[in-house]
């Protein structure tokens, strides 16, 4: 399985996520630029987190309309799995790609630390590797990971199993509506989350609870 | 020239912790009868040309495209001269 990395000015993740794809798949993803129209041939795109255009006017905003993501949003139309991580998530959400928004957390302060996640739906491209209701570990690290969806869209997501991962045993670390930490669009191939299972995929970052995403989405894991 | 004053407000019902945050100060400040406190922002726009229905349809699509996130603000748009 191949992957893709997006880059953007701001973006801090990158690295991490670039050695995550590498570790777990054998091979470094390819790279593709914010003003890159067309992105290879992969089974795998992920925006990693940071802060894309300094978050100004709305994190991801910016981000969201350079041509770099509607090729992303081509490539999502046509089956292709998409990942997007902390900044990456509201990206695609700003991008219209995922529903609903995400806000400045009710704490108003950023918060980095690890927090437990249920696996509220292990069957996805994305979750294969869990078990349903399994919970992990994972750390975050944001200011505006608060999500929020107007009460129909919340309705539809959570009937449709679009939640993915939820804060579990009070771990809510910014508001979160029904502790929603991560979802999937409705055909099942994009999934945006706030933590960061980059982060924790080998035994020198003190577990491998996030590997499981990767083995998932790289067709690593049955 | 054409100049407009573009304001995105939360919508109703959206949750809004730097008001909630402002209105606290200004209890902290001694202010005395303050309701609820909301933030937004406001965009100072110039455009060429002279046609205010050019303007507003043109300055509607920023705000759609752009300006606002429409799942959670509204936006209004005041043309000046």
């Amino acid at each position: 399985m191949k992957s893709a990395v997006v880059l953007l000015p701001g973006l801090n993740r990158d690295r991490d996520m670039i050695a995550a794809l590498t570790k777990v798949s054998g091979s470094p993803p390819v790279t593709v630029w914010q003003t890159d129209t067309e992105i290879p041939d992969v089974d795998l795109i992920v925006i990693p987190g940071g802060f894309s255009y300094g978050d100004y006017l709305r994190c991801g905003a910016i981000a969201a309309r350079m041509p770099v993501m509607r090729a992303v949003a081509e490539k999502a139309r046509q089956g292709v799995m998409v990942m997007g991580v902390c900044n990456g998530f509201q990206i695609l959400l700003e991008a219209g790609l995922l529903p609903g928004a995400l806000m400045r957390n009710t704490s108003l302060k950023f918060v980095c630390r690890e927090v437990k996640l249920e696996v509220a739906n292990a069957n996805t491209p994305f979750t294969r590797a869990y078990r349903p209701g399994q919970v992990i570990r994972c750390p975050v690290a944001h200011h505006d990971g608060n999500y929020f969806a107007d009460a129909e869209t919340l309705a539809r997501i959570e009937g449709q199993g679009q939640v993915v991962f939820r804060y579990a045993e009070g771990t809510n670390p910014n508001g979160s509506i029904n502790d929603i930490a991560g979802i999937i669009d409705a055909r099942g191939n994009v999934l945006g989350l706030m933590p960061h299972p980059e982060n924790l995929i080998e035994a020198a970052h003190g577990g491998v609870d996030g590997r499981g995403m990767f083995e998932s989405a790289l067709g690593i894991a049955a | 020239m054409i100049k407009a004053r573009i304001t995105v407000t939360l919508k109703n019902g959206v949750l809004d912790p730097q008001g909630k945050a402002i209105e606290g100060a200004l209890g902290a400040l001694g202010f005395e009868g303050v309701g609820h406190v909301r933030q937004g922002k406001v965009f100072d726009v110039e455009l060429e040309g002279s046609d205010p229905a050019k303007a507003e349809a043109d300055l509607k699509a920023m705000c759609d495209k752009l300006l606002a996130n429409t799942v959670i603000e509204n936006y209004s748009i005041a043309l000046g001269s």
